[in-house]
């Protein structure tokens, strides 16, 4: 029973991850209409914010080891801790959460460099060209980090307060066994929180009825003499914003390293199609629904029965459902079809 | 990464010096060399020229490109030590010696360098390329073992050899061994052997281990080798769980865990899965849980400075294997890190070292051979008893070309001196305790001359 | 639309062949004059000729297509280990096996289109992937690879002669498949599977495949039940990409599970787009630039570089070869990312629109090449 408990929970953990990594895709894909391989990308660079902010933080003075003359061997102490003692200490441990605030004016800011720049003149190209372009940015994009923050994964540690586990199991009344990290729970929540502020904001706001008029009818829209072009850059720069958050919040889970953008690409689009086309609250669905399938096929109880169904249950699930529903759980018809 | 590539290469001189005797070299292809195997036609035979190229195969783009860096830049420093260059590094230790610091039987060495992006396919292209294009008379490099037994297979067939790299699969060197290549570094159950007398010491003899297993080969033979060790010393094993590589979130593997009855988990993960699988099991509380009255304890067999630097604060006070580090005392590691720390500024990591190493072993096999006609090589190098090479006394068996030597058990740090002294040794396990038998795996080495 | 006549075809068959055949001569001071990157070419060639006879006609993007070369692999090296070295018999087999595979995914996946069609046929791919590397072990040896051992049965050989000493090498009647003639042989199967694709495309089935892809609805109002045009089609390129797996393991007997990797059906996607969809030749051009990148590119140093730029001054070469030093070598991958979006950004339609804006500059000639038509994408 714990077991199954666990595995549901696990389950709503990887779906709201997978969720919010669609999210900024979706929104593109749906309301730009542009298969933007650079999805990936964006979700890297926004774990980077994090990096590059802790490595801010972190600046040190360095103490040389004297035993050691070939090479310079230090032992790093950060100005934040000589400045500012126990509370330099304290900011350092949030950085990653601290990280959000810087987060969001970068990501902003790249998103509408992206979509001025580049992604604009696309909107009326072939979608093999997007492919082409966005894929082209995404190897561009990351090869930079690369040169800059070398090949290995970048520790950024979850503050310590909650880099442990909550005892779950003790507040419901279950095995004490059933623990979970407080982490993964910020994550869930704060997925939460940014999915039904995505879903307020186009379906509550003026503006997002425009956006959503627009992906609907761009040339009537345009005839009512609303300026599109400039909303739909900044629903770029939301989708940018989004997902860059997505992979801030999830660097402590996942050390970051410059290609983990092309790991989550894939998986992101098997989530939006299979959410449907145009349908942000398809691609939060599909979310769920592949991480909670995805955690109990890993099962030991699973696995022992059929073997190796934990490496393709994503895949097969994405079959089973777009050949029962033709456009996705969720999606509008003629949207990317042809 | 500050990499001080200028200084590690070649200057303008040198270049200009080995580009015209390459050209010289090519125009006069016809000649074999007249040593005692005179009229011995074999792939790639540098004659008369005055050079002679090495090919190094590293990954250089994808999840180990930082350890294939630091490969190169250990590739680099072995061919300047050949070429008689630097302060010589462990061309100074070694024991016994035939080099001379004149290059190759007194021919100037080149390299060429290519990009294995750990995939077999790419790898076997590239050392092909090396091999067909650049005319390369040995290569080496690596970082996974699935790649080290296909390009050394293609060494087999092309009748080149190849000195592996870091790779650590019983395969290399057992089921899946040839003529051709031949492995210095350690491998799963050496880290297997090694880790045993620790752990009974450390952690008694009544335990129950859970192992969360990459799912492939190397992850494969590394389980067995553990799990025949830990039930050795009385361990029960929980569970096997094979997990999918590159699967990023591992937490579905690790929720099972909490619930098992497990006091023990043994992650044979290596790089990002590892570094991966062991930060997410540490946020699980796996390590502040007490089991059976036990401490829970995380293990990794084999274990890598680079991805100790990537796990960070989570990697303290576990234990594992490692094949060398820089901290060693003897002779042999403090000139090779003193020579490599003071090119590059910082020091080497055990994948540097195993290429370096294997680097100078294939040319001082070729200089005791007085020929680099490959199974005169081969023959010198199979049975080859050294020292001073950072590992204590060492031995390529004939049986498998398997080097052995001492083994570190290793613990993370929990007190740094510095941002390099990530890795404590527990204990430098004596090569006694870490053979075994070589038929055990199995395998065939196939013919000398190809 | 007009059909190029047939002596214009033949005419463009035959250039085809002497620019191939003589790959291994203009091919030498580009520093790519070898065997291996030689026959690369040419099965890549036949991998995105096949694949184009699908998206470039029909508009259909499959994300799928390198399963269909792994399985082609897998068989060829089965066909060597259980029957003969004769690479014969494990061509056909290959060529039959991915064809029977295709026509599974394409038969479920062509239930859609679109994106969805996309998503699906990825979906195979990467279950093929994933289980050939793991739970597949037995038949496909996992990440090793598989590979020839001396054990196996090969029971046609056995028949006519004793296993030697080593591992016996692929032959073709006794041509030995690795080296210059490995290439040949290659390469002769690229021109046989130009001739066959360039058919395809100016033929009756050709130009309805063209017309679903500009409007799949009227084609079916008038009464055309498209399905069976779509999954010929697929079932083609399905054993094209085939073949071309076959190939890989008659010239290198080894077949791994990566090659059947999202990013290797990505790959030959890249390559036909570089190169112009929906043209002949484009493929092959995309082919040609993203191996040499992958196999030229990234094996430079700054040795190579000094020697490449030896003519200049010393002072000047040392900056160019620091200007040039992080975009090649393990920065080949940069250098391929700004190319992929340089091409697109200037040249919509790849490198062939390049190629045909370069003959409108020579020619006054307003006629169109049939292969302009046919570059849209979907849309």
């Amino acid at each position: 029973m714990d077991a199954i408990f666990l595995q549901i929970l696990n389950g709503l953990d990887k779906g709201g991850a997978y969720a919010l990594i669609a999210l900024g895709l979706t929104l593109v894909f749906g309301t730009l209409g542009v298969v933007n391989f650079a999805h990936g990308a964006l979700f890297m660079l926004g774990a980077f914010c994090a990096v590059t902010f802790q490595k801010l933080l972190t600046i040190s003075k360095q103490v040389k080891d004297e035993s050691i003359t070939f090479f310079d061997a230090f032992k790093e102490q950060p100005y934040l801790e000589i400045w500012f003692g126990d509370f330099g200490t304290t900011i350092i441990d949030y950085s990653v959460p601290l990280s959000i605030l810087f987060a969001i004016p970068v990501m902003l800011l790249v998103g509408l460099i992206m979509e001025r720049g580049l992604i604009r003149h696309f909107y009326k190209r072939t979608h093999a060209e997007q492919i082409l372009v966005t894929f082209g940015l995404a190897i561009v994009l990351q090869e930079l980090i690369k040169s800059w923050f070398g090949a290995n994964p970048i520790p950024t540690p979850a503050p310590e307060i909650v880099s442990g586990s909550a005892p779950v199991g003790v507040l419901l009344g279950m095995g004490e066994s059933v623990v979970y990290p407080w982490w993964r729970l910020i994550y869930l929540a704060f997925s939460a929180i940014i999915i039904a502020g995505v879903f307020a904001f186009l379906n509550l706001t003026t503006f997002g009825m425009v956006v959503r008029a627009g992906m609907m009818d761009r040339e009537t829209v345009g005839m009512l003499g609303i300026n599109i072009e400039r909303r739909f850059t900044i629903v770029f720069g939301l989708a940018a914003v989004v997902t860059g958050l997505a992979g801030v919040m999830y660097s402590p889970i996942l050390p970051p390293d410059y290609h983990m953008g092309m790991d989550f690409l894939v998986l992101s689009f098997v989530v939006v199609v299979v959410g449907g086309m145009g349908s942000l609250g398809g691609a939060v669905a599909a979310g769920f629904l592949l991480g909670i399938l995805q955690s109990f096929a890993s099962m030991n109880e699973v696995k022992s029965i059929i073997p190796g169904i934990d490496q393709i249950i994503i895949y097969l699930v994405a079959v089973v459902i777009l050949l029962v529903k033709p456009r996705g759980l969720l999606g509008r018809e003629g949207v990317m079809e042809d | 990464m500050s990499d001080k590539k200028n200084s590690a290469g070649w200057s303008r001189r040198d270049v200009m010096k080995a580009a015209g005797a390459f050209s010289a070299a090519g125009a006069m292809p016809m000649f074999f060399s007249r040593g005692a195997w005179a009229g011995e036609t074999f792939r790639n035979d540098p004659g008369k020229a005055a050079s002679v190229k090495l090919g190094f195969n590293v990954p250089q783009t994808g999840a180990y490109a930082d350890e294939g860096a630091d490969e190169l830049r250990a590739f680099k420093l072995a061919v300047k030590h050949l070429n008689g260059e630097g302060d010589g590094g462990l061309m100074n230790t070694m024991k016994p010696l035939s080099l001379k610091g004149n290059g190759i039987l007194g021919k100037k060495v080149e390299y060429v360098t290519g990009d294995t992006q750990t995939k077999s396919d790419a790898a076997r292209a590239s050392a092909k390329r090396m091999i067909e294009k650049d005319g390369v008379i040995m290569f080496s490099g690596g970082s996974s073992s699935g790649v080290a037994i296909a390009v050394q297979s293609l060494a087999q067939e092309m009748g080149v050899v190849f000195m592996a790299g870091l790779t650590h699969s019983n395969d290399t060197t057992g089921k899946d061994k040839r003529r051709y290549g031949f492995r210095h570094f350690f491998n799963a159950k050496m880290s297997g052997s090694a880790l045993g007398p620790v752990l009974k010491k450390e952690m008694g003899t009544d335990r129950n281990a859970y192992h969360l297993t990459a799912d492939y080969t190397w992850g494969w033979t590394q389980e067995e080798s553990i799990k025949e060790t830990t039930e050795g010393l009385g361990w029960k094993t929980a569970k096997t769980v094979k997990t999918p590589v590159g699967a990023g979130d591992f937490s579905q593997y690790i929720t099972p865990i909490l619930n098992s009855g497990a006091d023990t988990l043994i992650l044979n993960h290596y790089g990002k899965d590892m570094i991966n699988s062991l930060t997410q099991a540490v946020q699980f509380g796996l390590r502040d849980k007490e089991v059976n009255g036990k401490t829970f304890e995380i293990i990794v067999p084999l274990y890598s400075r680079l991805m100790a630097q990537s796990a960070g604060k989570n990697l303290k006070g576990i234990l594992g294997t490692t094949n060398w580090n820089w901290a060693l005392k003897d002779e042999g590691s403090k000139a090779f890190v003193k020579s490599f720390g003071s090119e590059y500024g910082f020091p080497p990591s055990q994948a540097a070292h195993t290429c370096y190493v294997q680097t100078l072993l294939y040319a001082n096999a070729c200089e005791m051979a007085g020929t680099f006609y490959p199974p005169e090589v081969i023959k010198q190098l199979e049975g080859f008893k050294f020292d001073g090479m950072g590992n204590g006394a060492t031995e390529y068996r004939a049986e498998d070309h398997q080097c052995f030597k001492d083994v570190l058990v290793v613990r993370g740090n929990e007190n740094p001196t510095s941002q390099f002294d990530l890795l404590e040794i527990v204990q430098e396990v004596p090569r006694s305790q870490v053979e075994y038998d070589a038929k055990i795996f199995g395998g065939e080495l196939g013919p000398y001359k190809v | 639309m007009k059909a190029p006549t047939l002596k214009k075809d033949l005419f463009v068959m035959l250039i085809f062949s002497a620019v191939i055949l003589t790959m291994p001569f203009w091919l030498e001071p580009l520093g790519a004059g070898y065997p291996d990157l030689l026959q690369k070419f040419a099965i890549f060639g036949i991998f995105a000729v096949g694949y184009n006879i699908l998206f470039g006609l029909t508009g259909y993007l499959s994300f799928g297509h390198a399963a269909f070369l792994g399985v082609g692999s897998y068989t060829a090296v089965w066909s060597f280990k259980l029957f003969t070295m004769n690479v014969l018999p494990a061509i056909v087999l290959s060529v039959l096996v991915a064809g029977l595979f295709a026509a599974i995914i394409g038969f479920i996946s062509l239930r859609r289109s679109g994106i969805y069609f996309s998503i699906l046929t990825l979906a195979f791919a990467q279950m093929s992937y994933n289980l050939a590397y793991s739970v597949l072990t037995p038949i496909t040896n996992g990440e090793t690879g598989l590979q020839l051992a001396k054990s196996d049965h090969r029971i046609i050989d056995r028949l006519f002669s004793e296993a030697g000493e080593g591992l016996p090498s692929t032959t073709f009647f006794g041509l030995e498949m690795s080296g210059y003639s490995g290439f040949y042989f290659c390469a002769v199967l690229l021109i046989i599977a130009f001739f066959i694709s360039q058919r395809i495309f100016h033929s009756p089935f050709g130009i309805k495949l063209q017309a679903i892809k500009s409007n799949q609805t009227r084609m079916k109002y008038t009464g055309y039940n498209t399905r069976p045009y779509l999954l010929s089609a697929f079932v083609i390129s399905g054993m094209y990409a085939g073949l071309a797996g076959a190939l890989m393991a008659t010239t290198d007997p080894l077949a791994g599970a990566e090659r059947m990797q999202w990013t290797a059906s990505g790959e030959v996607v890249l390559m036909t787009i570089l190169g112009g969809v929906g043209t002949l030749i484009g493929p092959m051009l995309g082919v040609g630039i993203i191996k040499y990148f992958e196999n030229i590119f990234s094996a430079m140093n700054e040795q190579a570089l000094h020697q490449i730029f030896a003519f200049m001054p010393d002072w000047l070469a040392d900056i160019v070869v620091a200007i040039t030093s992080p975009f090649v070598g393990e920065g080949w991958h940069l250098t391929l990312g700004a190319l992929f979006m340089i091409i697109v950004i200037f040249l919509p339609g790849g490198i062939m629109e390049g190629i045909e804006r370069i003959k409108k500059l020579f020619s006054r000639k307003t006629e169109k090449p049939v292969q302009q038509a046919e570059d849209n994408a979907t849309s």
